[in-house]
């Protein structure tokens, strides 16, 4: 508990200055976002308008710097993040919500998958070396080294324009509207095989690796030489002995690798036209819209955040060495 | 090659008392473990070095056997051989290593090299359980003591009650003098010798008939060393297995081993009692080891060492191969290998030496043998 607790005091501070430099970067910046919504609208809005939008963006430059941050302070904490300019007038957050949803279930699934595909094969690989399974190697590191966005698109080409098995581009199909009902699901998922596959595919061989490398180390140690001394069945030796202490370096991985989810499937989501965070990003950066950028980093870093302390909880669950106060 | 092992019954004085699990009754005497030209390779081809060359061992029950040599001279190797815990590319290329069950009607020994999986896991831990060298790894870190300890019961003895193992882990803790609260420590917590302790208990769990220790206690420091080897000779009167004792440092040998065989490049050069070896050893090899170590008692003596260094099993030299290292090597043996000449006067004890000094001193014809090492033309 103590460990705990000081695990999060660490975080808490981290995310206090992840907040900070998000607060001063874009005041750094030349230009400010008041004046690009001007540009955006064509000059056709009143001065009275324009003053209001500087205020809602937080970048009232009567007020010192100081007020301003405490008043971003006090925004984020109650969730507001500024107000879109892409999608004018919808608030930041309200856009972040609506595609962070699909964002979590296309990477998070998929991310989950190919830990677990990966993991398992690369044990298999390793308690198996010399035999078919060594081919999986050479395999799956090639698919990883393949530019992402040119497999993306080859198998757009190939299933989605030529077979035509899979839906081209989006989250679901504009027929059905998004609700709890399996037209939507089905759809949904429909759309979501062929992103889902090809990052599984161009990210397994990373967890294969890793998971054999550490897996042919820990099968040469004396621990498990002596388990198998023991006359443990297989199985155990196997899971209890190697493959236990050999997913340590691989389970936290794993844990910081949630912490990317979100960001971590730009190119996919461009690619498919997905509607998640990753397009959002895209359609951000190329629109200039600085609040919605923001929005998307900080949230980014704070998740970033908590999967580092969930690394550190599910290590100290799996490795009583690392309890030891330091 | 050594001469064939002399029949049972002679070479140790079998230790009785309170047998490890309620039912068995105290080991008889007899023979307990044969290894017959035994032979281990790493790799294969005209590369293939080998750590074990023609090794005959005899370990009785209830013995205490101790195998000393120096680093490389193939000690772990046999230890894994017999055990069957060898990895590629190591290799048994010729050889029997003959477990006699105990009691009549059990069909005679069993070769344990030709088991077949299943039979190996029950022979494992049951008949024959190991002591590695370097405790700190031997433990799984991250499961705790007493899972590591109950394992082997759940395994093999599936009728025991879960309450049943717990309380025989505490028992063993309690057995090798480590105290029960330990049980839910992980190894990271535990010294270096209650570790070693924990390794042996695990070893005594079952009740084995023989335990392999290869350098149990080379990692710890004298004191510990000799806690440990009392605590191992303690638990030997009590339960009566029998167990090798690899190591590099014969001194410990003297007193606690009833045997000792002396290793060199694979081949055991000498097999005598330990009494015997210490007073009279045979082998210029044997003398080496034993004028490198000080005496704890008796008269001061000068210590000596053995000249050069140890050979190259890639490429040992035709003949005896400890003859370039060998202050009193003649001729022949930079030509051939010597054979096996027993020097113990009759049955009652065995020493056996190869070494061409012995066998041409003893008058033993060099007959069988001459000439052979098995690395040349066969392949």
């Amino acid at each position: 508990m103590a460990f705990l607790a000081r695990r999060l005091g660490f975080y808490l501070i981290t995310a206090w200055v992840a907040i900070t430099v998000n607060f001063f970067i874009p005041r750094l910046m030349p230009g400010n976002p008041v004046d690009l919504v001007f540009d955006r609208v064509r000059h056709a809005i009143s001065p009275a308008a324009l003053h209001a939008f500087t205020i809602a963006f937080g970048i009232d430059n009567k007020q010192s710097l100081i007020s301003q941050y405490f008043g971003y302070l006090d925004q984020i904490l109650h969730g507001n993040l500024g107000i879109s300019i892409t999608f004018f007038p919808t608030p930041v957050s309200s856009v972040i919500r609506g595609g962070l949803p699909w964002t979590l279930f296309l990477v998070g699934v998929s991310t989950v998958l190919s830990f677990l595909f990966g993991t398992l094969l690369g044990m298999v690989a390793a308690v198996r070396r010399g035999t078919w399974v060594d081919a999986l190697l050479p395999v799956t590191s090639f698919l990883s080294a393949m530019p992402y966005f040119w497999m993306g698109l080859l198998v757009l080409t190939v299933f989605a324009v030529n077979l035509g098995w899979f839906p081209l581009s989006g989250g679901y199909s504009p027929t059905v509207t998004p609700s709890f009902t399996w037209g939507f699901i089905s759809s949904a998922l429909d759309h979501a095989i062929l992103p889902a596959a090809t990052i599984v595919v161009s990210s397994i061989a990373g967890w294969l690796l890793g998971m054999r490398n550490v897996m042919m180390g820990t099968l040469g140690e004396d621990y498990v030489l002596l388990a198998e001394a023991k006359g443990l069945p297989q199985r155990r030796v196997t899971f209890t002995y190697a493959a236990r202490n050999a997913i340590l370096p691989n389970m936290a991985a794993f844990a910081l690798s949630l912490g990317f989810i979100v960001s971590g499937a730009l190119l996919t989501e461009v690619v498919f036209s997905y509607p998640g965070i990753g397009y959002l990003l895209f359609e951000a950066v190329e629109n200039e819209d600085y609040p919605l950028m923001q929005g998307i980093f900080l949230m980014i870093t704070l998740l970033v955040l908590l999967a580092n302390l969930l690394a550190d909880v599910m290590y100290a669950a799996l490795d009583p060495r690392t309890r030891e106060v330091a | 090659m050594l001469t064939a092992p002399e029949p049972p019954g002679h070479a140790a004085p079998v230790e009785t008392g309170g047998a490890l699990t309620p039912a068995t009754t105290p080991a008889p005497a007899g023979l307990l473990l044969e290894v017959r030209g035994l032979c281990v390779d790493y790799g294969a081809g005209p590369g293939a070095v080998h750590a074990v060359d023609q090794v005959d061992l005899v370990i009785n029950r209830g013995e205490a056997l101790g195998i000393a040599g120096e680093s490389g001279s193939g000690k772990s190797t046999l230890a894994h051989a017999i055990t069957r815990l060898l990895r590629p590319p190591a290799e048994v290329t010729r050889g029997q290593v003959l477990y006699h069950q105990r009691g009549p009607g059990t069909g005679g020994p069993v070769d344990v090299l030709t088991l077949s999986k299943s039979q190996l896991r029950r022979y494992r831990w049951e008949q024959v359980a190991v002591v590695f060298q370097s405790a700190m790894n031997a433990l799984n870190p991250v499961i705790d003591v007493r899972s590591q300890l109950t394992d082997a019961l759940r395994t093999h003895r599936p009728s025991m009650s879960r309450s049943a193992r717990r309380a025989r882990a505490a028992e063993l803790l309690d057995m090798v003098g480590v105290s029960g609260d330990r049980l839910r420590s992980f190894p990271h917590e535990l010294s270096g010798g209650m570790r070693q302790r924990v390794m042996i208990a695990m070893a005594l769990a079952l009740g084995p008939d023989l335990v392999v220790m290869d350098e149990p206690t080379t990692a710890l420091d004298v004191v510990t060393q000799r806690q440990i080897l009392e605590k191992i000779e303690e638990l030997r009167a009590e339960f009566g297995f029998a167990y090798v004792f690899i190591t590099h440092d014969l001194s410990l040998l003297i007193d606690t081993a009833d045997t000792i065989a002396i290793m060199y490049a694979g081949r055991v050069v000498e097999v005598a009692p330990a009494k015997r070896l210490y007073i009279r050893p045979a082998h210029p090899y044997s003398r080496g080891l034993l004028g490198s170590f000080p005496a704890l008692t008796g008269p001061r003596r000068e210590l000596t060492g053995i000249p050069g260094s140890p050979p190259d099993l890639r490429a040992l030299p035709v003949g005896c191969p400890f003859a370039p290292r060998c202050g009193q090597a003649m001729d022949i043996c930079r030509t051939s290998y010597p054979p096996s000449t027993s020097l113990a006067p009759t049955g009652e004890e065995r020493h056996l030496v190869s070494c061409w000094l012995s066998a041409q001193s003893a008058g033993s014809p060099p007959s069988h043998n001459v000439n052979y090492r098995r690395a040349e033309g066969n392949r």
